[in-house]
């Protein structure tokens, strides 16, 4: 993590004026406080724990005991595993093709608002036009609206299209199975951009103005500055609302139900196991080994990506 | 193994396109924006040979090629946004005065109904009590964290495992806590953590998730396991970004932790301090995923999302609700409001 500094003992910060005593009551109120907080991030970790142990518990050993009697009695099976991810019983989950669903919907859904936002960002911060303040603080304003208030016409958009005093100005997409995507990427894009434009501008807009100045005056055109110049220097911020962004589809429900529907053509597998959780609560051996499939990838990017992802939280705050 | 991958080749095809698809405009664009510029600067360079040969006046307009440029920069942004989000959201709060086919005009119909009705008050009373105890608890205890962690052995490690939550969906998060709080008669062993907590003190196991209003407190808990992390990775950055000379000058002082404590990292943090609750709480007042995973908003817990989403898209009541919808971003604006304008004192002062 970035902001973690190196380890001073206590002591070594103590000035002449401070006793002896002192310094030992010190140097104990910091071996308390490190004792203590990481007793806080052991208890924080229990759950999680608890959920991983299970999953790899025989189901009649889930299902009777609890999952710390793992220790006095190991038994140890990947058959959950197999069986929620592969098997062909539709009550089993078959996560492995809703696996699949959360791919596809992530990855375009990450690029879109990434390089569009990209590009907006940079024309709001370099390119010298009418209106360009007002217009930011537009787009910025607009991360204060809830998706929810987006849903249902957004819908009915994807469904019947755009209809103007009685003429047909566009038409309904009718998209069918997999083609469901296309809605998905489409809602997920315009409910990143505000954020995402913000984001970004913070960081475009704190190039030095040498260098585009420079630039210009070599001739060079605001296409071949953004690509040449401009790209290359905001990659870490691009990666850092990349990693969000990212996190945000793999981990979203809402956007998903509503427009990839529940089947496994389309759904994610936010959305498989938040069913099963609701019609099949007690499968316990299901229900772990899925919750665990459904974060691994999320926690496999933080873990190796987390630099990335805290220096974004500190320049953004959190998209809502 | 009976998983059929060819089955799955719709997917990777769809996903293809999707690909296609954004390289072609993204790439489409930029070329589109490289190409042009060239082809007119080509034809001034004409025109410049051919007005010098002639004697007549140069033709000057680079100014009004910055705009086309930003516009063309701004293009899909602007697009996407106002498909997607400025129209929906006027048509929204069009829909909220609207009946529940959207064909008549209802008035504030649906919005007295939002206040009248026993289970929809219930539900706006559920979401008061989160927006209030999620960003209080998760904050206090971020800070105390961040100030507990400052400075510790192994601090990198102790963070990221409160941390971590953070990167799991709301939906996973909610299985866990489910299973933490998991029920089995009484007598039989326990499989969940809580109850056999519960047990192992000589009380009776609990179906917390059914018993209100314990069940939504529960559910809080699950809220504030996963943003605490977030509340303690900034303000920790906000601790460590006070000065150290102020610090060492209060220690000189012969300052207590506790006066430390009030009278230096408070007063210096309170910008970090303000920017995590208000996110905080923004992000409370639209919890959905949580209400749905764990109890689908029964038992008394529904919260103004979770119910949005039941009226507008499982009873097929646009008009009620695309007034929740709206009543939602009615909640959020003072928040903004409030944090906007303490950015502005931060910055002037």
């Amino acid at each position: 993590m970035t902001t973690a500094t190196p380890t001073v003992p206590a002591g070594t910060q103590a000035t002449g004026t401070t006793t002896r005593a002192a310094r030992v009551r010190k140097r104990l109120n910091s071996r308390t406080a490190t004792l203590i907080s990481i007793i806080i991030a052991l208890v924080w970790t229990i759950p999680t724990f608890g959920l991983l142990i299970s999953s790899v518990r025989p189901e009649d050993q889930i299902k009777t005991t609890g999952w710390w009697t793992f220790f006095t009695n190991p038994q140890f099976t990947l058959e959950n595993y197999q069986e929620v991810l592969f098997s062909s019983s539709s009550s089993a989950g078959q996560l492995a093709s809703y696996f699949i669903n959360s791919l596809a919907i992530t990855i375009p859904s990450v690029l879109f608002p990434m390089a569009f936002a990209a590009l907006a960002a940079y024309a709001l911060a370099w390119i010298d036009f009418k209106g360009r303040d007002l217009l930011y603080i537009a787009i910025f304003a607009l991360q204060i609206v809830p998706l929810q208030m987006a849903l249902v016409p957004l819908l009915k958009f994807f469904s019947t299209g755009v209809t103007i005093a009685g003429v047909t100005v566009l038409p309904g997409w009718d998209l069918v199975d997999e083609q469901k995507f296309a809605q998905v990427w489409f809602a997920h894009t315009c409910f990143a951009l505000p954020f995402a434009v913000f984001l970004l501008h913070n960081f475009i807009s704190q190039l030095p103005r040498d260098l585009m100045e420079a630039a210009r005056v070599d001739g060079a055109t605001h296409p071949k500055i953004f690509r040449t110049i401009v790209l290359p220097l905001i990659t870490p911020a691009l990666a850092a609302f990349g990693i969000f962004q990212f996190l945000w589809v793999w981990n979203d429900l809402l956007v998903a139900l509503i427009f990839a529907g529940g089947r496994s053509e389309t759904a994610p597998l936010t959305v498989r196991l938040a069913e099963m959780a609701g019609t099949r609560g007690n499968e316990w051996q299901r229900l772990t080994a899925g919750a665990f499939v459904s974060i691994v990838v999320p926690l496999i990017v933080f873990l190796s990506l987390q630099r990335f992802f805290v220096r974004g939280l500190l320049a953004g705050s959190v998209k809502g | 193994m009976e998983f059929d991958f060819a089955e799955e080749q719709p997917k990777f095809l769809m996903l293809m396109y999707g690909l296609i698809a954004f390289v072609a405009v993204v790439g489409g664009l930029l070329l589109l924006l490289d190409v042009v510029p060239a082809w007119f600067a080509r034809r001034r360079e004409a025109q410049l040979i051919a007005a010098s040969a002639s004697g007549a006046p140069l033709p000057r307009r680079r100014k009004q090629r910055e705009g086309l440029f930003a516009l063309f920069f701004l293009l899909p942004t602007l697009l996407l946004l106002t498909v997607g989000l400025v129209v929906p959201a006027i048509r929204t709060t069009l829909l909220s005065f609207m009946d529940d086919g959207s064909n008549n005009w209802v008035g504030l119909r649906n919005y007295g109904w939002m206040f009248s009705e026993g289970s929809i008050v219930r539900v706006l009373i559920n979401t008061l009590i989160w927006v209030i105890l999620v960003p209080l608890v998760a904050t206090s205890f971020g800070l105390i964290y961040a100030v507990l962690v400052d400075k510790a052995r192994l601090e990198a490690i102790a963070k990221s495992l409160i941390f971590l939550p953070m990167a799991i969906s709301f939906v996973g998060a909610t299985i866990i806590w489910k299973f933490v709080y998991a029920y089995r008669g009484d007598g039989q062993e326990q499989i969940g953590l809580l109850n056999q907590f519960v047990v192992s003190l000589g009380g009776e196991p609990k179906q917390w998730l059914l018993e209100s209003p314990l069940n939504t407190f529960l559910l809080i808990v699950i809220m504030i396991w996963i943003q605490a992390g977030f509340a303690m990775v900034v303000l920790s950055a906000a601790i460590k970004a006070i000065p150290a000379d102020i610090v060492e000058a209060a220690r000189l002082d012969g300052v207590s932790p506790w006066q430390m404590f009030w009278q230096i990292t408070m007063p210096s943090i309170r910008p970090a301090l303000i920017v995590v609750v208000v996110t905080l709480s923004i992000a409370t007042l639209k919890v959905f995923d949580i209400v749905r995973t764990a109890t689908n908003g029964n038992y008394d817990t529904s919260v103004i999302a979770n119910e949005m989403y039941n009226q507008a898209f499982r009873y097929g009541k646009n008009g009620q609700g695309s007034a929740l919808a709206v009543f939602l971003f009615v909640l959020v604006i003072p928040i903004v409001i409030y944090q906007i304008r303490n950015l502005r004192q931060q910055r002037e002062g």
